[in-house]
């Protein structure tokens, strides 16, 4: 492993032991519950800039794997009474199911066609269980929530750091993609998919590879939301602000780089936390907005293109 | 010659189109071991789409691809084109395709995708910059910052980094000044002698192509006219016509 490997996963270690630290010591439970939520907006934004970012297939359906996900989990709680993990794990694989079958679907489309496809998808999966009775159709399903398991002392606790662990996957496996030869082949669809074909890059393989990676992480980060709401409907499951969202953070935060969709979604999720409280939950939509034309118009390149730019500046001088 | 060493690509009765578009009718051509076959033909001839066929880019509708490499036949409209790149072959797109937004050393690797390749990429690259300096100059620099001639440059350094035995170029003159033309043309036929290559190029600049070639093939609305040795294609009077300008 390179000087920067260990670096990283140094970095991992510290950030879940912080985690585990401060579920242990602060008492404010209120805190976790907003840092959740946070949270699972970095693992659902570093998903997205898998297939997003690096290979630039812009995905607008991230609502349907986050709500397939919260959904697999419901059906797994009352049907076999499965514990958290194998929730986690099962969404995973049905979401990186789903992703293939999708990719495969619609990674024919290019550009703006791909965005609409996968828009319609999110429409279908949501009337689907709106009519289905076993999950609660359009009313919802109550979750009754097993007894916390030991150390932790609350739920919330455990779910924070459960998914304080599922970001950290998340953005070890995209760090991974991006340094190895799977990141450079998708770099190289993004730039120009046809000249990627003719050199050799196996373009459909990776682009479906891409998307259901990014699907199952999408999905592993809504099961536990089941948990963590103990009611889940489908009008919030597969609310299309989690599509928003989930695009709107790495480009703020920038898509060259595993730092940026954690960056963007750390700043945006936080932000938006912070309006709900202060002002108003109806704020929240026009937060992402207005982030999004400034960063647009002022840092085309996300929070870290403005600091290696400020870097090479330094440098230059 | 060892026949093991061996490699011909030969095409039969190709026809290809997209959708009605009919753009090859009945093409053969043979490019035999070590030869430069120059195809030439105006625009909108089926030059570039008989290239994508031999790539696996453009599916024939009719007639059969075939590459011979050491005793071995492959079957190229049938496999996939990473497969086809994967066996030995190489392409140089028209108008270089390269990637803008990378720098020079990333468009190089990319061009060692296969994974035969990826195992001698330090060695394929240190050819590359030895064969183009410039490219080792500014391999930090972005690949759609430098000028035509220089990509075109790269484009074929990027060819070469698969280690291809069989190397298509598409129209390398396309968009360079008439200097860079020569220049460009002259590489191939070095690069061609340094790695025992085999080339088929197709090109509209007919004067500059058969400095190289040894045989030639010319393409009009999807039919071969002509084929023969470069001796053969200058007396001819089909040619005459069509690139040097005598009125029959």
């Amino acid at each position: 492993m390179t000087a920067r490997g260990y670096r990283f996963w140094i970095g991992a270690a510290i950030v879940l032991s912080a985690a585990c630290v401060a579920a242990a010591v602060v008492k404010n439970e209120y805190y976790f519950y907003a840092a959740y939520v946070v949270i699972q907006f970095v693992v659902l934004a570093t998903a997205w800039n898998i297939l997003g970012g690096y290979a630039g297939y812009v995905n607008f359906g991230s609502s349907a794997f986050f709500g397939v996900g919260a959904y697999i989990a419901v059906m797994l709680i009352k049907w076999l009474n499965l514990p958290l993990g194998l929730q986690i794990i099962a969404a995973a694989a049905v979401g990186g199911t789903l992703g293939f079958g999708v990719g495969l679907l619609t990674l024919r489309l290019r550009g703006i066609f791909f965005s609409i496809a996968t828009v319609a998808i999110t429409i279908i999966l949501e009337t689907a269980v709106i009519n289905w009775r076993f999950v609660g159709g359009a009313t919802g399903i109550q979750i009754l929530r097993p007894p916390v398991m030991e150390p932790f002392e609350s739920y919330t606790k455990m779910l924070f750091v459960c998914m304080v662990l599922l970001a950290i996957i998340a953005v070890a496996i995209a760090r991974h993609i991006e340094t190895s030869w799977i990141g450079r082949g998708l770099r190289a669809i993004r730039d120009n998919e046809e000249a990627a074909e003719c050199t050799g890059v196996p373009t459909l393989k990776l682009k479906l590879a891409a998307c259901a990676i990014s699907g199952a992480l999408m999905s592993a980060a809504g099961a536990p939301l089941a948990m963590y709401q103990s009611f889940v409907e489908p009008a919030s499951a597969f609310n299309l602000t989690y599509s928003v969202s989930a695009l709107a953070m790495p480009i703020i935060g920038g898509t060259s780089h595993w730092l940026g969709p954690v960056l963007g979604a750390l700043l945006l999720g936080s932000v938006q936390q912070i309006v709900t409280v202060t002002v108003s939950s109806e704020l929240n939509v026009l937060v992402v907005g207005v982030l999004l034309v400034v960063f647009v118009v002022a840092a085309p390149q996300g929070l870290v293109g403005l600091f290696t730019k400020v870097k090479d500046k330094v440098k230059g001088n | 010659m060892a026949t093991e060493l061996a490699l011909e690509l030969i095409i039969e009765n190709v026809d290809a189109g997209y959708g009605a578009v009919r753009a090859l009718q009945g093409v053969s051509l043979r490019v035999a071991n070590g030869e430069t076959a120059a195809l030439l033909g105006t625009n909108g001839n089926g030059k570039s789409t008989l290239m994508k066929c031999v790539m696996g880019m453009v599916r024939p509708t009719r007639g059969t691809i075939r590459l011979d490499i050491d005793g071995v036949t492959h079957d190229l409209s049938r496999l996939s084109t990473e497969e086809i790149v994967n066996i030995g072959v190489a392409m140089v797109p028209e108008g270089r395709r390269l990637f803008p937004r990378l720098t020079v050393e990333e468009n190089l690797l990319l061009g060692a995708y296969r994974p035969l390749a990826r195992a001698d990429i330090a060695k394929n690259i240190g050819f590359c910059y030895e064969a183009f300096p410039l490219l080792l100059e500014r391999r930090r620099q972005l690949a759609g910052s430098m000028s035509g001639g220089q990509q075109q440059m790269l484009a074929i350094a990027r060819a070469l980094m698969s280690a291809p035995r069989l190397l298509l170029v598409d129209e390398p003159s396309v968009g360079l000044a008439p200097i860079l033309v020569s220049q460009t043309i002259s590489k191939i036929r070095e690069l061609k002698d340094r790695y025992g290559l085999t080339v088929l190029m197709a090109e509209q600049n007919f004067h500059q192509a058969i400095r190289i070639a040894d045989r030639g093939y010319i393409i009009v609305h999807g039919e071969i006219v002509f084929d023969g040795s470069v001796g053969e294609l200058e007396q001819n009077d089909l040619v005459k016509n069509y690139y040097l300008g005598a009125t029959a």
